[in-house]
């Protein structure tokens, strides 16, 4: 059987293509009641009284709390997940982020209290009754604004609001002075935006304590229940850990932002404690903008240096990445771990120094949004590299082809030693740029280009070649850079009487679709049909430990874990076949289901052993009856996925108005189980950082309030801003995992953006200008053209 | 994204519909489609204590063809105005319009009499039935009267209406203008609302311009008719020379809208690139 490598339909779509997906918020338990937050409008304040006596005379309000009842019961907040030191080894700044804000609000909407109701509307009504008398502070939102001395304090105690500072690479002055003695010098500065994730299910979580048993039950739409048990229990509330049970049911995509410990989870469980009843919380659209972590919003000042024939010399970063107000789950690895150590790229480079400061400001917080570190590192490569090629009358093709580091395999050549902390694992590089400008047609597009001149268009050819690191991650390794978790998978395999096999995952799907492409190895690997593997994940009764899904994780340790525990079923099978065979395991073979005694034509069903593991009637002595096995997997090193994006636009000079007209995307992801789920995730990820560029970006105005809080407003990316996007694949399999796997949850969106803004500035190349922010608007090039 | 409580009326006559408007006054908001006001009321921008309901009467419903006007019952959705065989022959820019608001739900639900009622300026309708030289019938409790659309718009979000009437229809005029009329939008990328909205209908006779009606939406604050192109239009053939004329300084002495997606000075530009999409499109 061939599962691996076919497009198998979704197994998941039926559910949710006929309204039957199942929620948090479609969950109602008895007795359940409904919390609205009241949320600080000021994005900086100091909260001189709140008054709830009006607000718990209205109807059907059953309980409000606020910020001096969690102070009272002891609870210090939500955590941070990792440590990033100081350069100087200080241990970085992590301020309280409290469950409700007593003293003061540091960002617009922090929540200041929860009023729990009999509906949601008699909760949302009594909101509003909740008088709050607010000392207005002056706030600040832009990161490198937020360092200068005078600058609004977001915590008293984290002077110029600096959470931390780091560095890695070579040493600075050795940089340094590579590119003071250099040829040509590339300079950019530039900003990453904010951008806000936006899944389309808003965050929701019940908290539930039962009184008979004495547990805890949380739903929480979150992308690792696992991770939220823990950080709840041991960090939080100090609940024991076996009497908390975490849910994620079916998610509405996280893209990230469901990663993180939510003070609203916390809270929620908390509360139906004190209340015993359970207690619902959905998160508003408008809510979702000011409280989900965004993603990006880096201020960013990079050099790239070349010798005289184009070879790059050395590389210096210098970034200022906005925290939001609070440390958030994964934050302090975003800028640094998952985006300093990127900054190799898939060039030679010999000198790299990046340094960070990672600073508070009055925003909401900022964590890992789709690609998490490594968008802002390929934004700030390739940038670079069309740049260059521009100012030095290079190619932007030849000059990443020069520069590309040589193939090797893993295997038969060493993996890559970067000069910023890692070793990749496999790759061969010129190939994918190749195909992209095969794709393209690039000598006909420089034509059409040369044509166009003189005519009221403009076209622009962008290029974007990435790597990422992916399959987070190997525990020693992020361990000993600050993680304060593993990073492993678990995987159980349980084989039923019948044969029939369920598989429950630690891997959590919301919308990549685990339940057919993870049972399609398992199908494939155990010889039985897909329709006999149940995969079943997201619920921390069931699955005995997980450590979620981001980081194009899923498939390259999830899956991984699956196989090893398929390993072990299939051992212990063999040994029960051989058993019934009357032959030695050494003479057995496995194949389609069944295993033969080489030679003959005496064989066993799967079926058959898998019964016997239940009805040991006829068994091997001493050998325990069942057939059900557990892995933990961790992996062996980070997987390195790649690629080539190319992106052709055309700039209407009259109204600068931008269309993408082609975008071709040859990404290299490893082995690929289910292409047409590969095909979506590339598909998604294109359109989230073409939308990037083009559409998304958090606007806010002096007092710090977000101006485009609401989809009017908020521009996201539209099927009719994208053209039909032309993709292909190279597979240079991952050598370390045994799936050969890589991910490709992520690569779209890492590689798209910089192709794009470099497709406008090579249509804009006649207009003496080196760079535009990001959204590009059909305004700001307008304003290029017509020089103002 | 609940509005606050309020209590719900469901008239089944125009006569019924002002006498709860009567009663209620500032505490009532009309409810048709609802594309306009239940955002607001979700947003809690607005909590009007009483809630009037006029989807359910029939006279404000349907679009008739009478001899020399095309009448739009309020409660007619965008979506009907797109399909209406009748509008599409005399009015084309009206049906084209409507083609354009939102995507397929908003438009069978949205309704022509509740969006100008709102008088979102940045909305579809305004510059089209500036251009279309429309009237719009009001109700009160006396009878009705009708304004002409040029004096309807008062700002943003005023209009000519008395706080006892409703809008019950809009009537188009067949005219020679209106059967040779378009209607081109630069969508604000979000909303998709209109940054600049431009209609234009033009009569013509032996090949001159007889008259010129050329409007805009999300431009100012009020939408407008550029009566400057309207005035160098007429009389000329229309042409690219007659165009680039008519249009070198659209939008002149208006006083121009401004955010981030179109600051005055690109918005007012873009006011004269769609006038000459629109205006080429007709000639």
């Amino acid at each position: 059987m061939t599962y691996i490598g076919s497009s198998v339909k979704r197994v998941e779509d039926k559910r949710f293509i006929t309204g039957q997906g199942r929620y948090t918020d479609d969950i109602v338990l008895p007795q359940m009641t409904y919390a609205c937050m009241v949320r600080s409008p000021h994005a900086h304040a100091e909260i001189v009284s709140v008054d709830i006596s009006h607000a718990e005379q209205m109807d059907g309000v059953v309980k409000i709390f606020t910020g001096k009842d969690t102070d009272a019961a002891g609870i210090g907040g939500v955590p941070c997940g990792w440590q990033v030191d100081f350069k100087n080894g200080d241990t970085m700044k992590e301020p309280p982020h409290p469950l409700l804000v007593s003293d003061k609000a540091r960002h617009a909407g922090d929540a200041i209290a929860m009023v729990i109701a009999e509906t949601y509307a008699q909760a949302k009504d009594a909101a509003e009754m909740v008088i709050v008398e607010y000392n207005v502070l002056p706030a600040v939102t832009n990161s490198k604004a937020a360092r200068a001395d005078g600058a609004p304090q977001v915590h008293a105690d984290v002077p110029n609001n600096l959470a931390f500072d780091w560095e890695l690479g070579n040493p600075r002055e050795e940089v340094d002075a590579a590119i003071a003695g250099a040829h040509h010098v590339t300079t950019l500065e530039f900003i990453n935006q904010r951008v806000i994730c936006n899944a389309i299910e808003p965050r929701s979580a019940i908290g539930h304590f039962d009184t008979a048993y004495d547990k805890y039950t949380l739903y929480t739409s979150t992308q690792n229940p696992h991770l939220i048990r823990l950080l709840l229990c041991a960090f939080v509330l100090g609940l024991p850990e076996h009497k908390v049970r975490v849910v994620g049911p079916d998610v509405g995509g996280g893209f990230g932002s469901k990663i993180f410990h939510y003070t609203e989870e916390a809270l929620v469980i908390w509360g139906s404690n004190q209340i015993k009843r359970p207690i619902k919380w959905t998160a508003e659209r408008s809510e979702s903008f000011v409280t989900d972590a965004a993603g990006r919003d880096h201020i960013t000042t990079a050099k790239m240096a070349f010798d005289k024939d184009g070879n790059v010399l050395a590389l210096s970063a210098d970034t200022f990445a906005n925290m939001g107000a609070y440390l958030s789950t994964f934050a302090p690895a975003v800028p640094t771990y998952l985006h300093g150590t990127l900054l190799q790229g898939l060039y030679t480079t010999p000198l790299i120094n990046v340094s960070v400061d990672a600073v508070f400001t009055n925003t909401t917080a900022v964590d890992a949004y789709r690609g998490a570190g490594r968008p802002e590192a390929t934004y700030l490569l390739e940038r670079l590299m069309d740049t260059a090629a521009l100012e030095m009358g290079r190619d932007p093709a030849e000059l990443r082809l020069q520069n590309f580091i040589e193939p090797f395999d893993g295997v038969e050549q060493e993996g890559y030693v970067t000069q910023v902390a890692l070793q990749y694992d496999s790759g061969n590089y010129a190939p994918v740029l190749k195909r992209g400008l095969e794709m393209v047609g690039y000598e006909q597009f420089r034509a059409d280009q040369k044509a166009a001149e003189g005519t009221g268009k403009l076209l622009g050819i962008g290029f974007s070649t990435y790597i990422e690191a992916c399959g987070i991650a190997p525990s020693a390794v992020v361990g000993a850079l600050g993680a304060r978790a593993g990073l492993f998978e678990s995987a159980q395999v349980q084989v039923h009487p019948t044969g029939k096999v369920s598989v429950y995952s630690g891997s959590h799907s919301h919308g990549q679709g685990h339940e057919t492409s993870f049972a399609q190895v398992v199908a494939d690997k155990m010889g039985i049909p897909m329709e006999d593997v149940e995969i079943i994940h997201g619920d921390s009764d069931a699955v005995a430990f997980g450590m979620g899904t981001y980081g194009s994780r899923s498939l390259a340790v999830g899956g991984s874990a699956i196989v090893k525990s398929i390993e072990k079923v299939l051992e212990k099978g063999a040994k029960i076949a051989a058993h019934l065979l009357e032959a030695s395991v050494e003479d057995l073979d496995y194949a389609e289901g069944k295993w033969t005694v080489r030679g003959t034509d005496k064989s066993v069903a799967f079926g058959d052993v898998s019964l016997t593991a239940y009805v040991p009637h006829n068994y091997p002595e001493g050998l325990e009856p069942g057939l059900d096995f557990s892995s933990f997997y961790d992996p062996a090193n980070f997987t390195y996925p790649f690629g080539c994006h190319i992106c052709i636009v055309e700039i209407d000079k009259e109204s600068g108005v931008v269309k993408v007209k082609r975008f071709i995307a040859v990404d290299d992801v490893g082995n690929v189980i289910n292409p047409m789920i590969v095909d979506g995730q590339i598909h998604g990820g294109l359109a989230q950082g073409i939308g990037q560029a083009f559409c998304e970006g958090a606007i806010y105005d002096e007092s710090g309030q977000l101006v485009n809080g609401t989809y009017m407003d908020y521009v996201m990316p539209r099927a009719d801003d994208l053209p039909s996007f032309e993709i292909d694949r190279t597979v240079t399999p991952c050598p370390h995992n045994p799936l050969g796997v890589k991910g490709a949850g992520e690569a779209g969106c890492i590689g798209a953006t910089p192709a794009v803004v470099n497709a406008v500035m090579d249509a804009l190349k006649g207009y003496g200008i080196h760079d535009v922010e990001m959204p590009v608007t059909s305004q700001k090039v307008w304003n290029i053209i017509h020089g103002s | 994204m609940v509005p606050s409580k309020f209590a719900y009326h469901k008239p089944s006559t125009v006569k019924e519909a002002i006498a709860l408007l009567a009663t209620h006054g500032d505490d009532s908001k009309i409810l048709s489609g609802g594309h306009s006001l239940v955002p607001v009321l979700k947003l809690r921008l607005n909590d009007p204590e009483h809630i009037i309901d006029v989807s359910g009467i029939d006279s404000m419903g349907g679009i008739r063809d009478n001899e020399k006007s095309i009448t739009i019952g309020a409660n007619s959705t965008h979506g009907e105005i797109a399909n209406n065989a009748a509008l599409k022959e005399h009015a084309p820019m009206v049906a084209l319009a409507a083609s354009m608001i939102g995507d397929i739900q908003v438009r069978n639900f949205g309704t022509i009499g509740g969006s100008i009622a709102h008088a979102d300026p940045a909305a579809d309708w305004p510059a089209v039935l500036l251009a279309a030289d429309a009237n719009v019938v009001l109700s009160h409790a006396g009878g009705q009267r009708e304004v002409d659309i040029d004096q309807f718009f008062k700002g943003l979000f005023m209009t000519a209406m008395g706080e006892e009437e409703i809008i019950t229809a809009i009537r188009i005029p067949k005219t020679a203008f209106n059967k040779n009329s378009t209607y081109v939008k630069f969508p604000q990328p979000a909303s998709r609302f209109a940054l600049v909205g431009c209609a234009a209908a033009i009569s013509n006779s032996d090949g001159y311009i007889t008259e010129a009606r050329v409007a805009f939406s999300g431009v100012s604050a009020t939408p407008f008719r550029d009566s400057n192109v309207e005035k160098s239009l007429k009389g000329s053939v229309l042409n690219e020379g007659s165009i680039a004329t008519a249009t070198a300084s659209v939008a002149d002495g208006v006083s121009i809208m401004s955010d981030h997606f179109a600051a005055e000075k690109y918005r007012k530009h873009m006011a004269g690139v769609y006038a000459r999409k629109a205006l080429s499109a007709l000639a």
